[in-house]
């Protein structure tokens, strides 16, 4: 039995356990068994991955599986790399959400029997979906993800109102994406005339340029929204944040990436690439969403909003790569958009590390203080520690700073767009002014992204509580604190040793046609790029800083006092103590950015004076209140949502209840049926 | 003694050259100030003499703040030393320049500075904060010129290794004066002055905490902490100069590990760093401190040069 066939296999097993034994379970035992079989699913997702990544095939097929058709599971590298991603996102959730559930809620919430039961399953659909085969399996298993993480997204849904809300726009918005997804893969399969994707992938260089188009435009339409791509990304500041933490966190670090699968497979492997325009669609639509995403980001104060918004933008990123990947691939230099593809694959392992340590360590904030605003947080280092710390690599992660995991996808990215210029020879225009923009952008995202999380991290984590929640908070269980860890080596492996990612990710490329198996990075404790000249040492760079510290430490000993830190008072201008109350709140230190980016945030104030009933002239209270919401949704779904209404209210008249005119309307459609059969054949 | 060896001698020279002298160009740039503001000043050296009465005072940690007010001094310096320590200051020859490109310098540069932001929320402080949360800012909006104007610049090289980039200046000087290079030389001489808090983007000397950028993030250090992040903070001045210098510069870089062509590389160093700070110190005479929210128009129009000189490379080459 291979590698790939027995992770397979242990997912299969532990989905249909989670049915039975969700049943069966008594409620104390069943979030540990729930937690526990996620964990399989995601051990399971591993092994069949890195099988895959080794360069093992392996395809199966189950005639009588589905209906009207055949279900065909065919795993090649590509599938294997994100069954990997999405086995080690839920191995970390599964250990988390074990510690997660707290014995009060045993009634509801994430401790009911179907939360509990659709965890595991949405881990299993999740690492199915890169393995399947044909359009129908695809789909099947795409649907079942969808539906498996709605239910998991509604699992709050008694305790708080917002979260029904949410579930409906992720409802509406995922199966948008699947209607886009649905017409795309039909269009591909009818003009090819079969739904394998092995076939589909042969026989595409046959179809007509408009119907690729097409194919294309669509497809990048469903998966962008399952990525979170502005404008379709409207659903994720909203399901984010209302869903339970550990939910967020497969959502963010592990669902969005299958929009990535599915525009990397129909673009790149069954489409073979395509002319350059398409790719400049998605460089321009990555940018867009990068820098929207991170702006809203920068000025967002709930924890887990903020989150959202940086999964947009850092899939903005991802598609920045993939779309000059695009470009350079159409104009004919591999090696370059060879760079780019790794950039782009390689920032999407670190996310998912990333994101998921900082959704689980929002959780672990949401569990023992129940706040969810950054402006009420702050003291929480000394309070957790362990989850600082995590917290603390998962954010500088996040941020692209050295010694971080983002860092280095950060700075392939950079090398490839920068480099664009000299290595292509002599470059079109088009690509000559879009690629310093696309520079602009990446900096400028990368700029507030810095900012976003010092503030997160900062604002939440250091100094002293600015509310009695804050100040009660107590360090998580040990389960929590683990799912954590295993997550932050994941960040630490991707940070100080990215190339042990980056030689499996060459087979990835090997089966995109216009790309095809280059080594475009080299070397080994320096990364070396092939095509042009650059080189950076991330494992050096790390040691160097902390052996600099060392040495400046042990250098002040020799000359420096050695009396140790004296705790004081912190400088209140010589009059008053200063009250927890007077630090800077998230809101108020994303206020510079919030003005310079007035134009595109409105945000909007509301100031509330009370005076004292004897004098007009004295103040009691002011309470200042602000709320960036969301312009691209406030603009663009309120006229999509009224024709939504209207045409829902202009149906109900074809509905009245009356008998007779429903076998009316039965009598008029068979009728029509026959005469289009008999003028057709 | 061989090439190998006198090159690891001049990374030592060149940190030891840079952290020995920043203080000192600190000092020559404030006894410039003084001298054209008709005072006598305090001399050159005075940096130094207060970082020696700083370094036996007693350090203090404000109530409540945790390991990161502590730590964040040392992140700061050992930040600054491991590029002083890659960069080609003196000499193209360092075995670390694989180790730290122009963009890892960059991300280097703002590692510390978030080092520090971090350390003025963690003091839960209100000066703190606005501290960090202005310096957060400007290093935010900086970074796209950093980043467009170093674009401008390894386009013709083909890399963005420092080493190779000065190597080029030095066998190509015609390049040096091409627009794409002058436009990025304004531009990247903007992030300069916002990078290194001088007018008109944040007030060195001021002592007003409600105008202060960097001065309100380190308000509550003290004692020998207090001392490392000034020597880091004169060495940050140091090393954004002396970028500047041997980018746009180049000449006197020893690009051949000998004794005499490193004595030639410090000189030169000394020398263009020098000039460059006296330039600034003297402009800075004339002019008063920004309001907070136009330095970002003034880092929007260094983006539009950094965005001109790539364009300029692209079109006029």
């Amino acid at each position: 039995m291979s590698l790939v066939s027995a992770g397979l296999l242990l997912v299969a097993v532990a989905a249909a356990t989670s049915l039975v034994v969700g049943v069966l379970a008594s409620p104390l035992r069943r979030a540990r068994v729930s937690a526990g079989l996620t964990c399989v699913v995601g051990l399971g997702g591993v092994l069949a991955g890195v099988g895959a990544l080794g360069g093992a095939s392996w395809s199966v097929t189950a005639r009588n599986l589905l209906p009207l058709s055949e279900a065909v599971f065919a795993v090649d590298p590509l599938s294997g790399l994100f069954m990997t991603l999405v086995g080690g996102v839920a191995v970390a959730t599964g250990i988390y959400s074990a510690g997660y559930p707290r014995t009060e809620e045993y009634a509801g919430g994430p401790a009911s029997r179907t939360v509990q039961m659709a965890l595991p399953m949405f881990a299993a659909a999740m690492v199915a979906v890169p393995a399947a085969g044909n359009v129908t399996t695809f789909l099947f298993l795409w649907e079942l993800m969808a539906l498996a993480s709605l239910v998991l997204v509604l699992a709050e849904h008694r305790s708080r109102p917002e979260v029904g809300r949410a579930g409906a726009w992720y409802a509406a918005m995922t199966h948008a994406g699947l209607l886009a997804i649905l017409l795309s893969l039909v269009m591909f399969s009818s003009a090819t005339g079969t739904e394998s994707f092995d076939e589909m992938g042969a026989a595409a260089s046959a179809i007509s340029p408009a119907t690729r188009s097409a194919v294309f435009l669509l497809a990048f339409a469903g998966f962008g929204s399952k990525a979170g791509l502005v404008p379709l990304h409207v659903w994720l500041p909203r399901a984010h944040p209302e869903a339970p933490s550990y939910v967020s966190a497969l959502m963010s670090a592990a669902m969005v990436n299958m929009g990535l699968y599915g525009v990397l497979r129909i673009g790149f492997v069954l489409l073979g690439g395509g002319p350059q325009w398409w790719w400049m669609v998605v460089l321009a639509i990555g940018c867009l969403s990068a820098l929207y995403g991170v702006l809203q980001a920068s000025a967002a104060s709930d924890f887990k909003r903020l989150l959202a918004y940086s999964t947009t933008e850092n899939l903005g990123l991802v598609f920045v790569g993939v779309g000059a990947a695009g470009v350079f691939a159409a104009g004919g230099d591999p090696q370059l958009a060879g760079l780019l593809m790794i950039a782009a694959i390689l920032l999407t392992a670190n996310h998912a590390a990333f994101k998921t340590v900082l959704f689980l360590g929002s959780g672990a904030v949401l569990r023992s203080t129940g706040l969810r605003d950054l402006d009420q947080m702050g003291g929480l280092a000394r309070r957790m520690p362990t989850t600082a710390v995590l917290v603390g690599i998962g954010a500088l992660g996040a941020s692209g700073l050295p010694p971080g995991n983002g860092f280095v996808s950060e700075w392939l990215l950079l090398q490839g767009l920068i480099h664009s210029l000299s290595a292509a020879g002599a470059p079109s225009v088009a690509v000559a002014i879009a690629m310093p923009l696309a520079v602009g952008a990446v900096a400028l995202t990368a700029g507030l992204a810095v900012a976003t999380f010092v503030k997160a991290f900062g604002v939440g984590f250091l100094a002293r509580p600015r509310s009695a929640e804050a100040m009660a908070a107590t360090e998580v269980p040990p389960s929590m604190r683990v799912g954590m860890g295993v997550a932050v080596v994941a960040c630490v492996v991707l940070a100080l040793a990215p190339l042990a990612m980056i030689r499996p990710l060459e087979r990835v490329l090997a089966a995109m046609p216009a790309i095809g198996e280059r080594e475009p990075v080299h070397g080994a404790a320096e990364l070396h790029l092939s095509a042009i000249a650059g080189s950076m040492s991330p494992l050096l760079i790390a040691l160097g800083l902390a052996g600099g510290s060392l040495l400046v430490v042990l250098l002040l000993r020799l000359v420096g006092g050695r009396q140790p830190r004296r705790a004081a008072l912190v400088w209140g201008c010589g009059g008053t103590r200063l009250s927890p109350r007077m630090q800077y709140t998230a809101t108020a230190y994303a206020e510079p950015l919030t003005r310079v980016f007035d134009d595109v945030l409105r945000p909007e104030h509301d100031v509330d004076i009370t005076h004292y009933v004897e004098s007009r002239y004295l103040v009691e209270s002011i309470r200042y209140r602000q709320r960036v919401s969301d312009r691209i949704e406030n603009r663009l779904y309120p006229p999509l949502l009224a024709v939504a209404t209207r045409w829902g209210s202009v149906a109900r008249r074809l509905q009245n209840g009356s008998v007779h005119r429903y076998l009316a309307y039965g009598l008029v459609g068979l009728l029509v049926v026959l005469v289009v059969v008999g003028v057709t054949s | 003694m061989s090439a190998t060896t006198w090159a690891i001698v001049a990374v030592v020279v060149q940190v030891a050259v840079v952290v020995v002298g920043a203080p000192f160009l600190v000092g020559l740039m404030r006894q410039v100030r003084a001298r054209l503001e008709g005072r006598a000043g305090a001399g050159s050296a005075q940096p130094w003499r207060d970082l020696r009465k700083q370094l036996r005072k007693e350090p203090i940690a404000p109530e409540g703040s945790t390991i990161v007010f502590a730590a964040a001094p040392f992140v700061l310096l050992s930040s600054l030393l491991l590029i002083t320590a890659a960069a080609p200051f003196i000499a193209t020859t360092s075995p670390l320049d694989g180790v730290a490109d122009l963009y890892a310098v960059v991300s280097l540069l703002l590692l510390g500075s978030v080092a520090l932001a971090l350390a003025g929320l963690d003091t839960g402080s209100a000066f703190g904060g606005m501290g960090s949360s202005r310096a957060v800012t400007v290093a935010a909006l900086a970074e796209p010129t950093l980043l467009v104007a170093g674009f401008a610049l390894s386009v013709r090289v083909g890399s963005s290794n420092l080493a190779s980039l000065v190597e080029h200046g030095q066998r190509a000087p015609s390049t040096i004066l091409s627009p794409a290079t002058l436009l990025a030389a304004v531009a990247l001489w903007i992030v300069v002055v916002a990078e290194a808090g001088r007018l008109p983007v944040d007030n060195p000397s001021t002592h007003l905490e409600l105008t202060m950028i960097h001065e309100a993030m380190i308000l509550e250090y003290a004692g020998r902490d207090l001392a490392v992040v000034e020597l880091a903070s004169a060495v940050r001045l140091a090393i954004l100069l002396s970028l500047w210098g041997t980018l746009f510069l180049p000449w006197g870089v020893a690009t051949t590990a000998a004794p005499g062509a490193l004595a030639l590389g410090v000189v030169g160093l000394v020398a263009k760093v020098s000039v460059l700070g006296a330039v600034l110190a003297a402009a800075e005479v004339f002019m008063a401190k920004w309001r907070l929210f136009r330095v970002p128009e003034l880092l929007a129009g260094s983006f539009l040069f950094g965005v001109l000189a790539v364009s300029s490379s692209f079109f006029l080459a």
